[in-house]
């Protein structure tokens, strides 16, 4: 692994370490981010994934090690300099607002502006609604109408529309936090559909999960974390989703459990 | 969950945006009427309007004195309703609406009567302090990130016993009087907030007959009192900005969701201070054009008016939590408040009543809200 040459990654994590007080949440870890692969990082929960993105996007500084993006050293104050470099980060919660329209929860913070009379800075509405349905058309996602609040709409949809405004602003790394995990099968496959069409585009995607059934069908390579330590960093050709989730959970013992299970529904 | 792989590569080849989606439904025009913030208020206006009509049709209520009667009460609490409204919009409240009226009289009055200010002078220094104590307010809410219920309340009594220490202080008594000559003889104060306006179109209309004449010829009404036309001002401007804006959108996403809005990059803080400074302009202009209007300033001015201004955002369809509201709304929900403070007068109910039946119509319009905006956001 460390004799590839470091310009293939478009993001590196380099034996990053994060301490809060006594209490380690990463140690040693290296994540190296492929362009435009899907990059799963897998763990169950306390492994620290959260820890780890929240490092990516520039909310936490590591203690030690090195954190590069397209080779450049980075030390990121803000995420608003992550932003700045293209690394977009859509949080679980989603930075939605559920009372406010599709089309203005989509420009939020970067309004369309126009020019009223030609002197009064006013949003420009019309504009807001026509890219906003035009965006998510082209994800797949329809909605009714781009003026309806964004409470009307399902979880996955709503998922949706945080990852296709994160594509529209211009971000090259994708970092999805757990896109799936309050989701139903047919939404899960939508927003997992959203992650190859990034791909298609040439967006690098970090897909954080800890559903092996939904990062396998999409993942390139996979990265499981483990109480703070990465266990590896896997091409998909090299391991099985029966491997991967045997390391995950820790090996025999949810073997074990398949295996009484399995005994159950055989007698 | 494997039989995800197969349907996924399946539906990717296809060009999603040519199928139509089926779950697509017609909203007909009166459900997007109900669904907009503003509808339970006019609602409302329409049925007050209907009842007093019936109750007070020939009582004179509706003539035109009647009229600039009611909408008088009703522009300058429609004046506080607009600045309660936006900043329920953003997610905050200020108590400290009713007590900075009656302190904004004072700090016009002491100033011009005591210490020999030129009333102009003693008027920008009574926004300026009102505006500046809307900062304060503003940053110890998001400072301190303590609710602005408790803040402003705080507020609310520091600012009620220094319009009463002042008055007593300066004046010996809860009221410094004799102001209204002073402005008078100001060109710029008097032109500005005092009296009424427009008299060469009520002298018009009276002349062709549209309005009723006095025995000496003058029109019963002489004029556009200029409350009115400061509601419409604060209105307009509030209302575009709030529905047109980039600023108006930042206000709606701080009070829907602060932590959404800061991810994406709102200035939430900015938002927020900037509200509370712009409600503590409209009590002081509320406060001013009192001044101006009575002829003095007393102590108990502005008494519970910021319960009122409330009451006419959350008629007018503003949602306690923030994030949905309108101008609009808070226009008509201070409309209410004119027409049956002013209108029960007219009927033979006892004016007692007045209260009861705010409050019952505060309670009707809030369960009409919540109704309307759980029907709305659902999608049902």
């Amino acid at each position: 692994m460390t004799t590839e040459t470091k310009d293939d990654y478009i993001l590196q994590l380099e034996n990053i370490s994060k301490y809060f007080g006594t209490v380690i949440s990463l140690q040693d870890v290296t994540l190296r981010l492929r362009r435009g692969e899907v990059h799963c990082l897998l763990g169950d929960n306390g492994a620290g994934k959260s820890t780890l993105i929240k490092t990516l996007a520039g909310v936490h500084k590591p203690n030690k090690g090195r954190y590069l993006v397209e080779g450049e050293e980075v030390n990121f104050t803000s995420p608003r300099e992550a932003l700045d470099k293209g690394i977009a980060t859509v949080y679980q919660d989603l930075a939605l607002v559920p009372l406010m329209s599709v089309a203005r929860n989509f420009f939020a913070g970067r309004e369309p502006m126009k020019k009223l009379f030609g002197v009064i800075p006013v949003m420009d509405i019309n504009h807001a609604a026509s890219v906003a349905e035009e965006k998510l058309g082209e994800m797949g996602i329809h909605v009714r109408s781009p003026h309806q609040p964004v409470g009307t709409m399902s979880g996955g949809e709503r998922q949706c529309l945080a990852i296709a405004r994160a594509i529209h602003f211009g971000a090259k790394v994708l970092i999805l936090d757990e896109p799936t995990a309050a989701l139903g099968v047919k939404q899960s496959c939508n927003v997992l559909k959203l992650i190859h069409k990034a791909r298609e585009r040439g967006i690098s995607v970090i897909f954080i999960t800890h559903n092996v059934h939904h990062a396998y069908p999409i993942g390139d390579s996979f990265t499981l974390l483990n109480r703070g330590q990465s266990m590896g960093t896997f091409a998909k050709e090299s391991i099985s989703k029966e491997e991967v989730l045997d390391m995950m959970a820790g090996g025999t013992e949810i073997q074990s459990l398949f295996n009484e299970l399995e005994g159950r529904a055989a007698a | 969950m494997s039989a995800i792989t197969p349907s996924m590569t399946q539906s990717i080849g296809k060009n999603p945006a040519a199928k139509a989606d089926e779950r697509i439904r017609r909203i007909s025009p009166w459900r997007a009427l109900l669904n907009r913030p503003e509808f339970g208020s006019i609602a409302g206006t329409v049925l007050i309007f209907i009842l007093f009509g019936v109750f007070a049709g020939d009582s004179g209520m509706f003539n035109l004195d009647g009229v600039m009667n009611w909408s008088t009460v009703a522009a300058y609490l429609g004046i506080i309703a607009v600045g309660a409204c936006v900043l329920m919009i953003a997610g905050e409240f200020d108590l400290s609406i009713g007590s900075m009226i009656g302190f904004a009289g004072m700090m016009m009055a002491v100033p011009s009567m005591f210490l020999g200010w030129p009333m102009w002078a003693s008027m920008l220094f009574a926004f300026a302090g009102c505006m500046a104590l809307g900062w304060l307010n503003g940053y110890l809410v998001v400072r301190t990130k303590l609710p602005s219920f408790i803040v402003t309340l705080a507020f609310m009594f520091i600012l009620r016993g220094l319009t009463l220490v002042l008055s007593t202080h300066f004046s010996n008594s809860t009221i410094v009087s004799g102001v209204g000559d002073k402005l008078s003889a100001d060109p710029v104060v008097h032109t500005l907030f005092q009296g009424t306006t427009l008299h060469g179109l009520f002298g018009w209309l009276g002349n062709i007959g549209l309005i009723e004449k006095l025995p000496n010829g003058e029109p019963v009404v002489g004029g556009l009192p200029k409350v009115l036309l400061w509601w419409l001002g604060v209105a307009v401007v509030a209302g575009f900005i709030l529905s047109r804006t980039r600023f108006g959108n930042w206000i709606f996403m701080v009070g829907g969701d602060s932590n959404a809005a800061q991810n994406v990059g709102v200035p939430v803080r900015r938002v927020k201070i900037s509200l509370f400074v712009f409600t503590a302009f409209c009590a002081c202009l509320f406060g001013v054009l009192q001044v101006a209007d009575v002829g003095s300033a007393a102590a108990d001015r502005g008494l519970q008016k910021e319960f009122e201004a409330i009451i006419a955002a959350v008629i007018g369809g503003a949602l306690l939590t923030g994030g949905y509201g309108s101008v609009l709304g808070a226009c008509f929900g201070a409309l209410i408040f004119g027409v049956v403070q002013i209108g029960i007068s007219y009927t033979n109910f006892d004016s007692d009543w007045y209260r009861v039946f705010l409050g019952g119509m505060l309670l009707l319009a809030v369960l009409f809200n919540h109704y309307i905006r759980s029907r709305a956001t659902t999608g049902k």
